[in-house]
């Protein structure tokens, strides 16, 4: 018996044990070796940054007097997917481009009107200052000569040379590799500039080393870090989380999938910024509590890309009063794509191949009535609010377009003139109210990915159609899967086998040449190029190529707007995609926080150097 | 017993290694990308996706790359992750921290809450105490997390500015601010979690004490002259324990995966976020180490509940 009972304490005394060891041991543990090797990762305490906020002004204070380097206290930026790695051509994801925008720079980036702004080179090169040959085929980028990497050394364009032959390995696995096809070299004829030369003629030279994906990395950091050993020598893995740069920021800790903390680069070449001593960018979550934690419990001062419902969203934002809604332009347009070739299964290998049209919507006026009868106005107001301007166009954004009220004029919804073209191509309505023709019934499966805005538009768009007597089955897929490329995989967006699918794209630089061009007859997405064609709807148009070759081919900036102008009427009058709505991208913003100026061509944390309160 | 210890871990191998071949084989057969966050962007085009899944292994078949990951592991290498190029053991190394201490706390409540209020309602059936606690605890496990989570962030951030709920993981507790502030970001998380599992325990201990306290034993304990106390807490407790103790050692490797649903709502970095995050991402190296290690742990905590058994109930024998 006695026995018994110390057995029976002993176990007792193991399982309190077990359980003391699982919480008590925590708050020791052992730093991770992912964290920074930076020398300044000392634990951060409070008091320095107490008596900064003393000195720091009032946020009433007059937007000219604004204070120099350091005087403002941390900055709290939520982005509601985590940034997992900081070295941007690694990047998985657009919340990784913009945590490493603090710390590594581009050569130049873009505003949000679309002009460069350089950055680490003297200024931006054109053909009227030698910088870009005149026959396209080269640019010549001047460095600053005053710029320093964070660790003091000096920026020169070797580090410029290196980041090419570090992503142009493709066993470095680059994600941010596409800016770089179609270079022959790139040289530097001397320590302060650098020369990149092209296979052929590039009428948009300005694509490598700017904006988003042009981060330069430091060679001394990353030499040895060329081809496999990107992701799997220990000393590239801790470079990658903790990268050094020219930005205006420097990393302390990096915790990946969760924060991110980044202290003051000294030596960022501006001596009056930035302003704010210390930057907090948190991840995880999702966009509505993002939205909640500015607008609403004021928990911090920036939240990224809040895609809320319209009516939740302005509920917070007027009832919360702690932050305002910052909209900015993109190239984004939610757009219908029509289906030119046959999905239907019972075609097996043959089904969406362009040797089988599509039995009925190859016809322009069903076209035509499809997108007569939608109510765009509609979809974007009660859904959209903010974040989406109904439009009839694609390129909604200067030179193209210059307001809001410019990009819908003509597309009002029509029901009357809807039915009368469905009638005059012969489709009658039959007992249930669907129409038919020669025994097809004018019935649509239409996809997209699962997003509860997705899901409403659909059912809106579906309502619609009804009205006319087109019957559409919806279909949603996951987002991972309709965006993936799995050639095996059915459901996605390069197969389209449905009749209308539906997202949003577009130009991800201001010059819209290879998006448009991106729609050409020989890009149709096909079995023989595992359905990785950028015409996914499989639209050929020979006037439209012609537009794009001349596009491609055209030097002359007024004359290129025409031409690009035009190919998007083209589009438009084919019926080929049906433009919904033009979605700005929204964050929010604190009520004191200022200086901000987001840009759709670049990271929204480009100019974080300005940000002040 | 100590070859019974044996012969289990023995079976133990050919159970773990079914485990991560079904893992494995789920999570190649399922749809997804690493780089999906990438696929509606024009300017990383699907041959650039291509060749990166090409050069993270992901062309190859499914048992291919499963024999790969399986000998890399027995050398001790767990591979990296996709989306940061890190050791796996690091990332699940940095979040461990947080989840025990959350879901570790939260766990530890519940124990010291969950025990003594299912004991009390047992001995006092249907007394004012065992009505609340009976309803508290229907309450708290029929209310999902993500509800009580999202009502306590109204409430007591939103509404009162009481509590944050963005979690720092930043934090270091240094002092008695840093110490206070940590309790205070924590107290919501721990809340949710707590009572979900006391109301699931507090039903269990008491339905098991219910069944015990009029057992002839405690009947002859009574006769013999103990006290109600002793026949309580040395007798029935004791014997009501054993299925209870299963519910405990089986809850135990769970505390290490961590709380997916109130981790998501919190922003709490742990390994439950890690987990979901990877699963959405296809980080398939991250996911095969949180989840086989789960798979090692609930092998071990199951023997550890049948080792118990013999101790609390010495009519158990192995041999």
């Amino acid at each position: 018996m006695n026995q018994q009972r110390i057995w029976s304490w002993m176990v007792a005394l193991l399982a309190g044990a077990m359980v003391l060891a699982a919480c008590g041991g925590a708050p020791s543990a052992p730093a991770p070796t992912t964290a920074p090797p930076s020398p300044t990762a000392a634990p951060a305490t409070a008091a320095p940054t107490v008596a900064a906020a003393t000195a720091a002004p009032a946020p009433t204070a007059a937007p000219a007097a604004r204070p120099g380097r350091g005087a403002g206290d941390t900055l709290r930026i939520l982005y509601w997917q985590a940034p997992t790695i900081l070295n941007n051509h690694l990047a998985v994801g657009t919340k990784d481009v913009e945590a490493s925008r603090l710390v590594l720079e581009p050569l130049a980036a873009i505003d949000p009107e679309g002009n460069f702004v350089p950055l680490l080179a003297e200024e931006i090169p054109t053909v009227a200052n030698g910088g870009v040959a005149p026959d396209f085929t080269s640019i010549t980028w001047k460095l600053r000569k005053d710029i320093k990497w964070s660790d003091g050394s000096d920026f020169t364009a070797a580090d410029v040379v290196f980041t090419y032959q570090y992503c142009a390995d493709s066993r470095t696995a680059c994600t941010s590799v596409a800016a770089f096809r179609g270079i022959k070299s790139v040289e530097a004829p001397d320590e302060y500039t650098v020369k990149i030369t092209w296979e052929a003629p590039n009428s948009y030279p300005y694509r490598v080393f700017t904006s988003t994906r042009g981060a330069i990395l430091q060679r001394a950091q990353f030499e040895q870090c060329v081809g496999e050993a990107a992701s799997t020598a220990a000393d590239c893995q801790a470079a990658n989380l903790a990268p050094i740069g020219t930005g205006p920021y420097k990393v302390v800790e990096f915790k990946p999938g969760d924060v991110v903390i980044y202290e003051i680069n000294e030596r960022y070449r501006d001596p009056e910024r930035p302003f704010f001593k210390r930057v907090e960018l948190k991840g995880g979550g999702d966009a509505p509590s993002a939205a909640r934690a500015v607008l609403q419990a004021g928990e911090v001062d920036w939240a990224w890309n809040l895609q809320v419902e319209a009516a939740v969203l302005q509920q917070l934002a007027s009832q919360g009063g702690r932050g305002n809604l910052v909209t900015y332009n993109t190239a984004n347009v939610e757009r219908l794509l029509i289906n030119f070739t046959n999905p239907d299964p019972a075609l097996g290998e043959e089904r969406g191949q362009l040797s089988q049209p599509h039995p009925f919507l190859t016809d322009l006026k069903v076209r035509q009535a499809l997108a007569l009868a939608i109510d765009r106005k509609a979809i974007a107001e009660q859904l959209y609010g903010p974040a989406g301007y109904p439009t009839c166009v694609f390129l909604w954004y200067p030179p193209f377009a210059q307001s809001v009220a410019d990009i819908f004029k003509d597309c009002n919804q029509d029901i009357a003139a809807a039915n009368r073209l469905l009638d005059e191509a012969g489709w009658q309505r039959g007992p249930d109210g669907i129409r038919v023709k020669d025994g097809k019934r004018l019935s649509l499966l239409f996809q997209t990915s699962v997003n509860t805005l997705r899901q409403k538009t659909q059912e809106l768009i579906k309502a619609n159609w009804a009205e006319i007597g087109v019957e559409t089955e919806l279909k949603s897929v996951d987002g991972s899967v309709f965006f993936g490329g799995d050639p095996g995989n059915p459901d996605n967006i390069g197969h389209f086998f449905a009749d209308i699918q539906m997202y949003t794209t577009g130009a991800t630089e201001p010059d819209p040449t290879s998006h448009l061009c991106g729609w050409i007859s020989s890009a149709a997405s096909q079995k023989e190029n595992e359905w990785r064609g950028t015409n996914n709807m499989r639209w050929q148009n020979a006037e439209y190529d012609a537009l794009c070759d001349q596009l491609r081919n055209e030097l002359d900036p007024d004359r290129r707007v025409a031409i690009a102008r035009q190919m998007d009427a083209l589009i438009v009058s084919d019926v080929a995609m049906i433009p919904l709505v033009a979605r700005p991208r929204v964050a929010g913003a604190s009520k004191d926080l200022k200086g901000y100026n987001p840009s759709g061509w670049d990271a929204e944390l480009w100019d974080i150097a300005n940000w002040y309160k | 017993m100590g070859r019974y210890l044996l012969r289990r871990l023995l079976f133990a191998m050919p159970t773990l290694l079914g485990i991560s071949v079904v893992i494995f084989a789920i999570l190649a057969l399922a749809p997804g990308d690493p780089l999906a966050q990438f696929a509606a962007d024009p300017s990383v085009p699907p041959e650039v996706r291509d060749a990166i899944r090409e050069n993270l292994g992901l062309n190859d078949p499914w048992y291919i790359r499963y024999v790969k990951w399986l000998a890399a592991l027995l050398r001790g290498d767990w591979g990296y992750s996709f989306a940061s190029r890190v050791p796996v053991l690091d990332l699940i190394a940095q979040r461990l921290p947080q989840t025990l201490q959350v879901v570790g706390v939260a766990y530890l409540v519940a124990i010291l809450m969950g025990i003594p209020i299912g004991i009390i309602s047992a001995v006092r059936p249907y007394s004012l105490f065992d009505n609340l606690a009976t309803t508290f605890a229907f309450i708290g496990f029929s209310v999902p997390t993500f509800f009580t989570g999202l009502l306590l962030i109204l409430i007591f951030s939103v509404r009162l500015n009481w509590l944050p709920f963005i979690y720092d993981s930043t934090l270091r507790v240094t002092d008695w601010e840093t110490f206070t502030r940590q309790v205070r970001q924590m107290l919501m998380p721990v809340t949710v979690l707590a009572l979900f599992q006391t109301g699931s325990l507090t039903r269990f201990v008491r339905a098991a004490m219910l069944e015990n306290l009029p057992a002839d034993y405690a009947r002859t304990a009574r006769a013999k002259g103990l006290s109600e106390q002793a026949v309580v807490l040395r007798h029935v407790f004791r014997n009501s324990m054993i299925p209870v103790v299963t519910l405990l050692a089986l809850g135990v490797p769970t505390i290490f995966t961590g709380a997916i649903v109130t981790e998501q709502i919190f922003r709490i970095n742990g390994i439950g976020e890690l987990l979901i995050k990877s699963i959405q991402n296809s980080d398939t190296p991250v996911v095969m180490a949180i989840t086989f290690i789960f798979a090692v742990l609930v092998v071990v905590f199951n023997l550890i509940a049948d080792v118990l058994y013999g101790i609390l109930d010495p009519r158990i024998r192995y041999d």
